[in-house]
């Protein structure tokens, strides 16, 4: 029991330092607030005439949408869909051969990335989310949850987002064990973040099978999902079904990495022997 | 006599200037040429990262027929427009938002001491050709727009599509340029510029109809970023400028391109002049 404590002070003490690292770029935090509150303005208006020609679209009223817009922006670093999480510093060491040193630490390599990478998005969301949904909220008309119950719901959804996320990139990273090089894994994985997340439309305003297709897929559980849960259109056992499609891919895909992580250990001692 | 010596002397810098560019770039190009399969990927991705920002507004019109009452033909001709404008301006000087991370780790002092102009060096670093991509994949949208476009053209219509390209191309850089020098001052601040840069070719994508008077104020007046292509493009299209301006303003694009980068020129002047090295 002594042992299990010990082990999560350890990681609760990396998410803490994944937290404080991204605390530290104060300019830099501040510089992707203004730009991610310039790009919620523009993409609002543009969802503001596309809701004007089709009222109802995908199933949300005019302010739904523009609700869906800002919490794009909100949640866009947190979820690292556009890339900059802890991915490219593991590719990078596991390029140069440092993972070695990982290796030998006493502690689980998907568990220690996993504390930083939650940290980080904690950061995240205070720093960057935050303050551009504030604007958002000013100028536009947003459809707010008013019950504490959908605002936690809401934070539920984002954390199980956020594992999914998490467990994406770490397959992405193990690539590099492969392709010694992840420029083009990343590359993929941010093209389908930002497509299949809803970043560049709500999924549900996809025609037809793509979006059925596109709903199914793991990075809805990143934007579409936690948007939807905000914007109350899963409740009671719906929510939980909603939550079970996150935690099904967040498991499948933990699942993926550690075997993944297996087997590419043995390769490094290959290497490295 | 003496003025003329130093019209002369400014010319050889610019000549310097462009010398270093050439060399710079040619060196990165062949050191990406040096992983060929490696290239040719993220010039795909390139091409495909962009691509899916075109998906987007298809998808759109999937739905509806028209977008602050513009067709598709007339949105993918607003959006070839500033894709291929920015599309040069990211080719060229695609790495200047580098700047910040130079001044932070004082690398910034090795192009001090070569013999060839800071901003030469500074825009040629890394000079990425797999940025084509993104060129190819605006100039088809482009392309596309033309061929589908209802539109009576006039010599001065089919005149106005290079120039606006160029001049759009012009006032990016200025942006580009602009926004380095910022960085001299705020080192971290390189997402400011992305605001800008990606932020304005994303809203010159759609229709100034779609957009709060306010904003399409601003971005006229401002930072003049209309000049890009809304009053050029608008003017092809024969429809209505907005906020009421004259008919000339379609043709002022090249001054306000001109005057931009000299703004940027000083203001980059001004930056590295200012600039005091990591060191003790």
């Amino acid at each position: 029991m002594r042992v299990r404590t010990g082990r999560f002070r350890l990681y609760a003490a990396v998410a803490r330092g994944g937290f404080r690292r991204y605390a530290t770029y104060r300019t830099a935090t501040l510089a992707g607030v203004f730009t991610n509150t310039v790009f919620g303005l523009i993409l609002a208006y543009t969802y503001i005439a596309l809701w004007d020609e089709r009222p109802g679209l995908g199933g949300y009223d005019q302010s739904q949408a523009l609700t869906f817009v800002w919490l794009g922006q909100a949640l866009l670093t947190v979820m690292a869909l556009m890339g900059g999480g802890f991915e490219g510093e593991l590719i990078e060491r596991i390029r140069t051969g440092d993972i070695a040193v990982d290796l030998y630490r006493p502690a689980d390599l998907q568990l220690w990335w996993l504390a930083t990478d939650l940290g980080r998005a904690l950061f995240q969301l205070l720093g960057r989310g935050v303050v551009p949904m504030v604007v958002g909220a000013l100028v536009f008309d947003l459809a707010l949850p008013t019950e504490l119950g959908r605002w936690l719901a809401f934070l539920l959804a984002v954390l199980l987002g956020a594992l999914v996320s998490f467990a994406i990139r770490f397959l992405v990273a193990l690539s590099a064990f492969w392709l010694m090089d992840g420029a083009g894994t990343s590359q993929v994985a941010m093209l389908a973040g930002t497509f299949f997340s809803g970043m560049l439309l709500p999924l549900n305003v996809f025609p037809g099978a793509l979006g059925e297709f596109a709903r199914a897929l793991p990075w809805s559980a990143l934007l579409q999902v936690p948007a939807d849960v905000f914007l109350g259109r899963h409740t009671g056992v719906d929510l939980l079904r909603t939550y079970a499609f996150q935690i099904g891919w967040a498991a499948a895909l933990l699942t993926a990495g550690r075997l993944l992580q297996a087997v590419a250990t043995r390769r490094v001692v290959v290497q490295g022997g | 006599m003496a003025e003329l010596t130093r019209v002369r002397e400014c010319l050889a810098q610019v000549r310097d200037g462009l010398r270093a560019y050439r060399l710079i770039s040619a060196m990165w190009i062949r050191s990406l040429m040096a992983y060929r399969l490696s290239f040719v990927m993220t010039a795909i991705g390139n091409f495909a990262v962009t691509a899916f920002d075109f998906a987007a507004i298809l998808l759109m019109f999937s739905q509806v027929d028209r977008l602050g009452g513009y067709s598709l033909s007339e949105i993918a001709f607003l959006y070839g427009a500033t894709c291929t404008s920015f599309g040069l301006t990211d080719l060229a000087l695609g790495s200047m938002d580098r700047l910040g991370k130079r001044v932070r780790d004082g690398t910034l002092d090795t192009l001090l001491v070569r013999p060839a102009p800071v901003i030469a060096q500074v825009a040629a670093d890394r000079f990425g050709l797999h940025r084509l991509g993104r060129l190819l994949q605006a100039s088809l949208v482009l392309g596309y727009a033309l061929v589908v476009l209802d539109v009576d053209w006039t010599p001065l219509k089919v005149l106005m599509v290079p120039l606006m390209l160029l001049c759009g191309a012009g006032i990016f850089a200025a942006v580009f340029v602009g926004g380095a020098a910022f960085q001299f001052v705020a080192q971290d601040a390189a997402e400011v510029q992305n605001a800008f840069t990606y932020g304005g070719t994303t809203l010159l994508q759609f229709p100034p109809t779609v957009f709060a008077k306010d904003l399409v104020r601003g971005v006229t007046f401002i930072l003049p970023l209309a000049f890009v292509n809304w009053l050029p493009a608008l003017y092809v299209l024969g429809r209505p400028y907005p906020l009421d301006l004259p008919t000339w303003v379609a043709f002022t694009p090249p001054l306000v391109a001109a005057l931009l980068l000299a703004l940027a020129g000083l203001a980059w002047r001004t930056g590295l002049r200012s600039y005091r090295s990591t060191g003790s």
